[in-house]
């Protein structure tokens, strides 16, 4: 036994990964909290694209989507704040009226953006991919042109944010669990709703008729349609219900988190809910992991700048430059790509545009 | 018996169907109706207009003009949402299954049946299903993927999909397209239950002996019109077909003396995997010789597509060679296997043969764009291209306004000529002809037939696989049986008969015993 | 059932040559056209925050101003050629991955490991001879950008992985990289924010007003060298075959994945030039925050030129000529920059909704952007 305690302390690999063990122990209920918030736009924006792709669409402009809701949350809730003057914010999650207008603003504005998509892909049969890219180029142009034009002029613009639910002492501090309680719902409303809306959308998907029916149309959208299901008019309604969950990504981004909006904030964020959708095999729990471990790299680069670990594995973690965390969920995505291969796992109608009548 | 069928009133009543096509009048004014407990065949060759008809009344497409009569009342059918409220149901020629949903997510597929608004009973599901099953003769198991079944199994989960939703009118488009022939029997069988308990089906079909077989009337069609009608025990096989054709026809050519020469290709113990990695040809010995036909008869699936693809270059073996004209050649690549001599009309004109949105001529270079006189080194010459080009057209007879208009823009026969034209016209030692003329009208099939018996008079030696055993019949000097991945017997092309051929292609067996497993 | 005789393709090449120009370029100038119409409506609207009210005047300022800044001076004029020089490339790079049936979204991180490998060499060799520090400078970004082309190629040949999702990944990757590159080996001491060492020698010279660098020439003979490649050469029919149907590519003994590869590399490379020359030539050193959006706006110009060399070059010009003229525009009329990008993404609306273009305009002509259509084929990790 002596002898296996020192050859393995020997191996500073496995010594460093005990270290790293026991730190992670130590922190990761201290950081889950961020761990979550970090993840919600992500998982957010995931729905969007799964709600999308699941009934054939392919959607890269969750990004643009996610870019034009959080200036249309922001400017929607700072123009009704002006109007209506100071205000008490209600006690839960200091919601006040601005607020919930900017949120709303949010998802119709995702709702539209994804009405424009869905009428490009679907009606117009135009190539997807390009429909997305158009989405993002537009987003970007408007949400910068109007920033400039609208915001910038009034620095004093603004409505204030949602705050973050206050746990009882007791929940938080129920020993093993606690962490997570607090880790899931010490947040602000949209990041407390992505869970559910992740188990609804799990459920949603694999137990209901629409679900059953979005699954055909995204795989065989032919064989949907001869048993009378309206294909054109089911992706209609997935992609737009999906500029839904877009918007409150979106809503989070200026809402939720910041309380401003600055041009380009998503800041790729929705490519990475892209790479989510693809890790996650397309289902909603999936893509909610693979947004939590997408971010656990950056959770873990705010804790390690936070409380710096020591020894070994100090030394090991600040020879890793800090880019690396930041490109790690991209590499990640790419390797389950690469690995993931020849396997079809794609809904299999994805990208395809479908043309009504048969002519053979 | 006419008589007494007549006096009851039809089901289903098409009047004076019209359906328009840019350039193509796919219907002309058809009419056709549909007795209670009647399988009326729909007969007419592969563009006669049978599928656009079934579509129109499948809610699929719209027709121009005409009525449809349900029990003598009109009816709209705009979308197959409302053919199916009307108790039409249609089993497709391909099969409009979800691969990755179980046997019940098909079935229940836009009839779910609910637990509540939102979700679906799925224990009451797959308890109905089982049932609907038993009550025609078949277990099935609900939770099984469609991927995983058989065809047969899959043609059995349809026509469950149809009897789901309490269908009265079953159309099945080329149902034994895919089958083997005793597959074929037991559908058949399946069928004339149905019909005995007074479900009404339209049966199409290009294939004269099976119509005679299953129908109690059969409807001709041809270029969109109806061009008679017949009951089975008062009609034949060659009325049929000149009905169908519209003129005589000789249902077979004249294939003449073979004069076989030297080996040209030489297959030993190859073995192949298909894309799921599933060994689908196991162990394949053959020869072909200069100036003869080998043709490979078997049902769809059988490992044709992989042997062809494997001899082709386009599949990589898994073990055994392939030696041709004295090389191995085992695992070369197209293009080397090309430059030996070998040329390959491929099954698939669409996937493999044709760039369909290229103009025709660059088509017509397809394989042999790279080397002289079409190209110098790196450089392209247009007008070495465009000269041969004309050459191909005038010489094999493909009827296009120009050159250069994308290949798309031609008819299916022409496009297989223009197949046909580039590969025979490179002066192959070797001839893989995969399906000629699936899908072709009489007149390209005659064509194609023709060029391939001077091509094998030339000295060519001619691999010839198709699934339509009449073809194979038609054109081999000998005829080998593929079954399960491995050739089963080879009989000489002239002495074979049909029935013993389709036998073997049925069982892999010459003997009677039936052949049990299914998937 | 036969097939159809007279279908639009038919049409268009009965034509003749001009007939054919025409069916080509009508939905794309139509589009550029009604694009700038709601750009009008846009700047319209805006003249309400900018002035109170509503100052029908304020379009005809603008794009006046718009004209003047792009072709109304010499200076003007220089300036679109030089703002219009990595669009080209740009372009070229997108363009030429759409004939082989590829999107290449990746260009973005392309161009910023080129530029920043040029500005790595370029600064090692700033005291070197001028023709020797330059050509290796942009050796340096056009093996960087073919490099990091190469990947998603590479990835897509032998995995099926698709490349969309692989170069969105790549160009944060990229950035990233570059990131820890210039604040690590490249990092110029003695400057406030992170940037690499003066160029010296490796600077591009100015062959055109005060300017315009020898980049420039580069990007003129991309043009016709890759219509060349695609059009008259037997790896440009192979290009375009394994774009058109990979199957039928494979059946005619032509190597897709050697193609894929290959045409993904030509891209980066393609892109890598620009990279290089916007370093070398331009900015002369470079950051980690080097902001650019080349890699969606080359899409545009891929698009808008239907993806053929001669459009290319127009379409870059068009856009480099909005670039350049935006400064003044925002300076005169009070108008963001930004609707640039606006009236970018409204062209392509347009282009992507051409069947609403040809029936505003009555044009009956070939496609819009239906040479695209294998671009989504294999999304998702699907082999092809």
């Amino acid at each position: 036994m002596d002898q296996l305690a020192t050859a393995l302390d020997t191996l500073p690999v496995i010594g460093v990964l005990f270290q790293l063990i026991g730190y992670l122990v130590a922190t990761v209920p201290v950081i889950a909290p961020i761990f979550v918030a970090l993840a919600a736009p992500i998982a957010l924006g995931a729905l969007c694209g799964i709600m999308n792709e699941r009934s054939g669409v392919v959607n890269i402009g969750i990004e643009g989507m996610m870019l034009s809701s959080a200036f249309s949350a922001f400017l929607v809730a700072a123009l009704v704040a002006q109007a209506m003057g100071p205000m008490d914010p209600s006690p839960l999650f200091g919601v006040t009226v601005p607020i919930v207008c900017g949120v709303l603003a949010a998802i119709a504005t995702g709702m539209l953006v994804s009405a424009l998509h869905a009428w490009l892909s679907i009606s117009i049969r135009a190539d997807q991919i390009i429909s997305g890219t158009i989405i993002n180029i537009l987003a970007f142009g408007l949400t910068g042109y109007l920033n400039r034009l609208l915001i910038s002029p009034n620095p004093r613009l603004g409505a204030g944010i949602f705050q973050p639910l206050v746990l009882p002492d007791f929940l938080v501090d129920l020993p093993l669990i606690g962490w997570i309680i607090r880790g899931f719902f010490a947040h602000g409303p949209i990041t407390i709703s992505v869970l559910f809306l992740v188990l609804f959308l799990q459920l949603w998907l694999f137990r209901s008729r629409w679900g059953l029916r979005t699954r055909a149309v995204g795989e065989h959208p032919k064989a949907a349609e001869t048993v009378g299901i309206d294909v054109i008019k089911l992706r209609y309604r997935n992609v737009i219900l999906g500029g839904v969950f877009a918007g409150l990504a979106g809503a989070y981004l200026t809402l939720e988190q910041s309380g401003s909006f600055q041009n380009g904030m998503t800041s790729g964020r929705g490519f990475i809910a892209l790479g989510a959708v693809i890790f996650g095999r397309w289902t909603p729990i999936g893509a909610f992991g693979a947004a939590l471990l997408f971010t656990a790299s950056e959770a873990l680069r705010v804790a390690i700048s936070l409380s710096p670990p020591t020894g070994q594995l100090g030394d090991v973690l600040r020879t890793i430059p800090p880019e690396f965390f930041g490109a790690l969920p991209y590499l990640v995505t790419l390797v389950v790509l690469v690995a993931a291969g020849g396997r079809s796992i794609a809904p299999a109608a994805v990208g395809k545009p479908y043309a009504r009548e048969a002519r053979t | 018996m006419v008589d007494a069928v007549t006096e009851v009133s039809p089901v289903l009543t098409m009047r004076g169907i019209i359906k328009r096509y840019p350039g193509v009048l796919a219907n002309d004014a058809i009419d056709l109706d549909l007795r209670p407990g009647e399988i009326h065949a729909l007969l007419g060759e592969n563009g006669a207009g049978k599928s656009t008809l079934m579509n129109i009344l499948y809610g699929l497409a719209v027709p121009d003009e005409g009525s449809i009569l349900i029990d003598g009342r009109p009816v709209d059918i705009l979308s197959p949402h409302d053919a199916i409220d009307r108790g039409i149901s249609m089993v497709h020629q391909h099969f409009m299954l979800v691969p990755v949903l179980t046997v019940a997510e098909n079935i229940l597929l836009g009839e779910e049946t609910m637990a509540n608004p939102v979700f679906i009973d799925r224990n009451e599901a797959r308890r109905r299903i089982v049932a609907l099953g038993r009550q025609f003769g078949f277990e099935i198991d609900p939770d099984a993927r469609i991927e995983s079944l058989s065809v047969g199994w899959q043609q059995r989960v349809e026509i469950l999909k149809a009897l789901y939703r309490k269908a009265r009118i079953l159309v099945l488009d080329e149902p034994t397209a895919v089958l083997t022939p005793q597959e074929t029997e037991e559908i058949f069988a399946v069928l004339r239950r149905l019909a005995a308990e007074g479900h009404s089906i339209i049966f199409i079909s290009h294939k004269l002996y099976e119509v005679l077989e299953i129908a109690d009337r059969i409807t001709v069609i041809r270029r969109g019109r109806v061009v008679g009608e017949r009951i089975p025990s008062q009609t034949n096989e060659e009325d049929l077909a000149e009905l169908m054709v519209g003129r005589n026809v000789q249902l077979t050519v004249d294939r003449g003396e073979s004069h076989p020469a030297d080996v040209v290709l030489s297959v030993r113990g190859l073995r192949a995997k298909d894309g799921r990695g599933r060994e689908v040809v196991r162990g394949i010995d053959l020869d072909v010789r200069a100036g003869e036909t080998l043709g490979i008869a078997g049902v769809a699936g059988n490992g044709q597509d992989e042997l062809v693809e494997v001899l082709t270059g386009l599949r990589k073996p898994s073990a055994g060679s392939v030696t041709m004209i004295g090389t191995d050649v085992t695992g070369w690549s197209p293009r080397r296997l090309y430059e030996s001599g070998l040329a390959h009309v491929p099954g698939d004109r669409h996937r493999w043969a044709m760039i369909m949105s290229f103009p025709l001529e660059d088509n017509l270079v397809l394989t042999s764009y790279y080397r002289p006189p079409f190209a110098r080194g790196l450089v392209r010459q247009d007008g070495a291209i465009d000269a041969w080009a004309k050459e191909l057209i005038e010489r094999f007879d493909i009827r296009t306004p120009s050159a250069t208009v994308a290949a798309d823009t031609l008819s299916g026969g022409n496009q297989q000529k223009a197949v046909v034209a580039r590969e025979f016209s490179s002066q192959p030692k070797m001839l893989v002809l995969d399906q000629p003329t699936r899908g072709l009208d009489v007149g390209s099939i005659e064509f194609i037939h023709n060029r391939a018996i001077e091509m094998r008079d030339a000295g060519a030696g001619i691999l010839l696989v198709s699934a339509e055993l009449d073809e194979v019949l038609e054109l081999s000097d000998r005829i080998a049986v593929m079954y399960r991945g491995e050739l089963v017997a080879t009989l000489d092309g002239r002495g074979a008969n049909k029935e013993e051929v389709g036998l073997l292609m049925a069982t892999g067996r010459r003997g009677q015993e039936p052949d049990k497993a299914v998937s | 059932m036969t097939v159809v005789d007279d279908r639009p393709a038919e049409r268009f090449w009965r034509r003749g040559r001009l007939g054919q120009l025409f069916a080509i370029g009508a939905v794309p100038v139509a589009s550029v056209f009604l694009a700038l119409v709601v750009a009008a409506l846009i700047i319209l609207a805006s003249s309400v925050v900018t002035t109170g009210s509503i100052d029908l005047a304020l379009p005809f300022v603008a794009y006046g101003a718009l004209l003047q800044g792009s072709i109304g001076s010499v200076s003007a004029i220089l300036n679109t050629i030089l703002q219009a020089t990595p669009l080209v490339l740009g372009g070229l790079a997108v363009g030429i991955g759409f004939k082989a049936g590829l999107f290449n979204i990746g260009g973005l991180g392309q161009f910023l490991l080129a530029a920043t490998a040029a500005a790595g060499v370029g600064a090692a060799l700033a005291t070197a001879p001028a023709p020797i520090a330059i050509v290796a400078a942009l050796l340096a970004g056009m093996a960087a950008g073919a490099a990091w082309g190469w990947i998603p190629g590479a990835l897509k040949a032998w995995s099926g992985a698709h490349e969309v999702v692989t170069t969105i990944m790549l160009n944060s990757i990229a950035a990233a990289l570059i990131g820890f590159i210039i604040l690590g080996p490249l990092l110029a001491p003695g400057y406030s924010f992170g940037r690499t060492a003066d160029l010296g020698n490796s600077v591009l010279p100015i062959v055109l007003g005060t300017n315009v660098h020898l980049g420039v020439i580069l990007a003129v003979i991309a043009v016709p060298v890759v219509w060349w490649l695609l059009y008259k050469s037997t790896l440009g029919f192979e290009i375009r075959s394994v774009g058109a149907n990979p199957s039928a590519a494979r059946y005619a003994g032509m190597r897709p994945r050697f193609l894929i590869m290959l045409t993904m590399t030509l891209s980066g490379l393609l892109f890598g030039i620009a990279g290089a020359i916007e370093i070398l030539g331009v900015s002369h050193f470079m950051t980690p925050s080097y902001g650019t959006a080349i890699g969606f706006d080359a899409i545009a110009v891929a698009l808008l030129g239907r993806s053929h060399p001669f459009g290319i070059a127009a379409a870059a010009l068009l856009f480099g000529a909005l670039r350049a003229g935006a400064g003044l525009m925002q300076v005169v009329a009070g108008i963001p920059v930004e609707i640039i990008d606006v009236i970018q993404a409204i062209i392509l609306l347009f282009l992507a909704a051409d069947i609403v273009v040809r029936h505003l305009f009555r044009i009956r002509a070939a496609g819009g952007i239906a040479d695209l259509k294998t671009v989504t084929s294999s999304y998702g990790g699907r082999a092809s």
